[in-house]
């Protein structure tokens, strides 16, 4: 019997996860998703479901990151920690090229030969689908199509587990990036827990309706999907933050001189965490080296930062000097002119930047400080919230 | 679920070339010349290579040659950082990594029967140069042309050759200024703004290209607008750090631009406002 096409939901039971891993990793991908690592829900390989993060759950706040243990049969009960897929997708380091000199005046460039590595995500949230959608923006849909990403990005598989439980940082409903999610993968599952512990599986591609035929399911009844509406909904309550979008683009273009920024910057460190953390950030510097010798010559490309001085550099000095400027330039660009170079805002509301934030900077705090217009008092600095959930 | 057409080639990958030519142009500034035998690398005026020195580094340079003749190309490099410095360090038969070429050109075309004023400072002479001598290349569709140079000292002006050459024989109206002059300077002492008021041209019909430090080219907006000029036929071009030249290092954005890939010559209105704004 042909199972659920593009569209189609099905139910299977918990132990399913670790066939659908297994099934994945004899298909040759590798399985990233969820795991804890050094007290921290990360991502990383995946070999079987136990695996996963099952008994634990995190606290978030600013400039706090919490994983505690709790009882229950939750696999993703969580919110998401500080890594994100850009870490496979867009690797902090990558090595272009090398070239190789005999020693006078000439050398030969040898470009990197790009494999392309399947690799199936596992557990990715609403906010991280949108992530990897406005990198697939910034990367593939441009002028200029970039060898790594593309390559990195050619032979991966989606799979979303939607989120029931939103950490004290999130506020992907505001961004419109989840919890619900539709499209944008290949399998979307939703943990169910009222009843026997269940997934909905809900079929995003050909490629998930194959996979789907290949894990013990049944039809989803009215019953599932009525559970899941309830999951999806309860967690769009469960925002920790909210970020009011409307008219945000031209607010923040119109106050770049607001007195806010010097607030801001008074607290930032310019220690670059959030940026490292951002699922959309992609700036990058190039490195030229060599070898000792100087017989080979390396161009390798890592991960830059707005937030460095040298960012800006350009002789005859950095154009940003200020701390101010750098947090202007991150926040703006993500709220706004991201918008005008993209068609999409940079932020997908997962809360990274404020949970990894060390003086705990709340970005949605500094959007709704400059929208009430007003010089900044006491009363508009961020209160650490008490209870992440 | 995703198919992608891998590109062939990386975009961040030079092809080497081997220099011919290295000109001493004034004491920190080399005009390098490579000679593409296969592949010359078509351009337009205005703009940029990345190029590359073996286990040095990469720097975003203006191609300072004649569009009409890709088979020499070259670029004019002023030595301010580690890539500069060694860039003016090589010798002839030393081979350089070049990709490009990179961001919008100079708008000429609307400059075609109109007065085109391109005002230079300092080595900003090197990102116009592909422009005059395209424009003397096609001298009728033009109206008047007219050069205005400036200078910190007379040692410091670039293609004095090509000053007295266009000055001399091919009606270009080359004006050159320096800012503090030396025993033998005859020419006018300021900056080179101070030219703007005192060039004959018709403001209401001209295009001018600006190039040079950003205050300069803010002061030369200013004045070019004074006397009439609108502020949609003033272009110049700007600088940034730059990093791969194609948008996606995020290095050279001023507000929602990227110089690399929207510019790096803009009109004067869509970047008015942004260089207004202190460290933006």
């Amino acid at each position: 019997m042909a199972g659920p096409q593009l569209g189609g939901a099905a139910v299977m039971a918990v132990d399913e996860l670790d066939t659908l891993i297994l099934a994945l990793r004899a298909d040759g991908y590798r399985v990233v998703g969820p795991t804890i690592r050094d007290g921290t829900i990360v991502h990383a390989d995946l070999e079987r479901s136990s695996d996963l993060p099952q008994g634990w759950t995190d606290e978030q706040g600013p400039g706090t990151y919490r994983a505690r243990s709790v009882d229950g049969d939750a696999q993703f009960s969580y919110a998401v920690g500080p890594s994100s897929p850009k870490e496979e997708l867009f690797p902090p380091r990558q090595r272009l090229w090398t070239a190789t000199s005999d020693g006078d005046a000439s050398f030969q460039v040898v470009e990197e030969v790009r494999e392309t590595p399947r690799i199936a995500f596992l557990g990715l949230r609403g906010c991280e689908l949108a992530a990897i959608a406005i990198q697939d923006r910034v990367f593939l849909r441009g002028s200029y199509q970039d060898e790594v990403y593309a390559a990195n990005r050619s032979d991966t598989l989606l799979i979303a587990v939607e989120c029931g439980s939103p950490g004290g940082t999130c506020f992907c409903a505001s961004m419109g990036t989840g919890p619900r999610v539709d499209d944008g993968a290949d399998l979307i599952l939703t943990e169910l827990l009222d009843g026997d512990p269940r997934f909905l599986v809900r079929v995003g591609s050909d490629t998930g309706a194959a996979l789907l035929e290949r894990l013990t399911h049944r039809e989803a009844s009215a019953a599932d999907l009525d559970a899941r509406e309830q999951v999806v909904t309860a967690a769009a309550a469960m925002m920790g933050r909210t970020l009011d979008t409307d008219g945000l683009h031209d607010l923040l273009l119109d106050n770049l001189d607001h007195p806010r920024w010097d607030t801001v910057a008074d607290r930032c460190l310019a220690c670059t965490n959030c940026t490292l953390v951002c699922p959309t950030c992609f700036c990058s510097t190039i490195e030229d080296t060599t070898d000792l010798r100087g017989e080979k010559a390396y161009r390798d490309r890592r991960w830059d930062s707005c937030f460095g001085l040298e960012f800006s550099h350009a002789t005859p000095a950095s154009v940003r000097t200020s701390t101010k400027a750098r947090y202007r330039q991150w926040m703006t660009h993500k709220l706004a002119t991201w918008i005008d170079q993209f068609g999409t805002s940079g932020c997908v509301g997962c809360g990274r930047c404020i949970t990894w934030c060390p003086v705990g900077i709340d970005i949605t705090e500094e959007a709704a400080a400059i929208r009430r217009a007003s010089d900044p008092t006491p009363a508009d600095l961020p209160v650490p919230p008490t209870g992440a959930r | 679920m995703t198919t992608l057409e891998l590109p062939t080639r990386g975009e961040l990958t030079g092809r080497p070339y081997q220099v011919s030519t290295v000109r001493h142009q004034t004491h920190d500034v080399v005009t390098i010349d490579v000679r593409p035998e296969q592949d010359p690398i078509a351009f337009q005026p205005g703009q940029f290579d990345m190029v590359y020195v073996y286990g040095v580094g990469e720097a975003a340079i203006s191609i300072s040659s004649d569009p009409a003749t890709p088979g020499l190309l070259s670029h004019t490099i002023r030595a301010v950082g580690w890539v500069t410095k060694a860039l003016n360090q090589l010798q002839p038969g030393a081979t350089i990594a070049i990709r490009g070429p990179y961001g919008r050109p100079w708008p000429l075309e609307q400059a075609q029967g109109r007065d085109l004023v391109i005002v230079a400072g300092g080595i900003g002479l090197a990102p116009v140069r592909p422009a005059i001598v395209q424009a003397l290349h096609q001298r009728e569709r033009f109206g008047r042309v007219v050069l205005l140079v400036g200078a910190r000292s007379p040692r410091d002006l670039v293609f004095r050759d090509d000053l007295d050459r266009w000055n001399a024989d091919r009606g270009i109206d080359v004006h050159a200024t320096v800012d503090s002059a030396v025993r033998g300077w005859t020419d006018h002492v300021g900056v080179v703004t101070t030219l703007i008021p005192r060039v004959p041209f018709d403001p209401e019909n001209a295009v001018v290209l600006a190039c040079g430090p950003e205050v300069m080219m803010r002061a030369t907006a200013r004045s070019m607008q004074a006397r009439g000029v609108p502020a949609e036929r003033i272009h110049v071009t700007l600088e940034r750090n730059m990093k791969c030249g194609v948008g996606t290092c995020g290095h050279c954005q001023l507000g929602p631009l990227f110089l690399c890939r929207d510019g790096p010559v803009f009109a004067w209105p869509e970047v008015a406002d942004l260089l207004e704004v202190r460290e933006l």
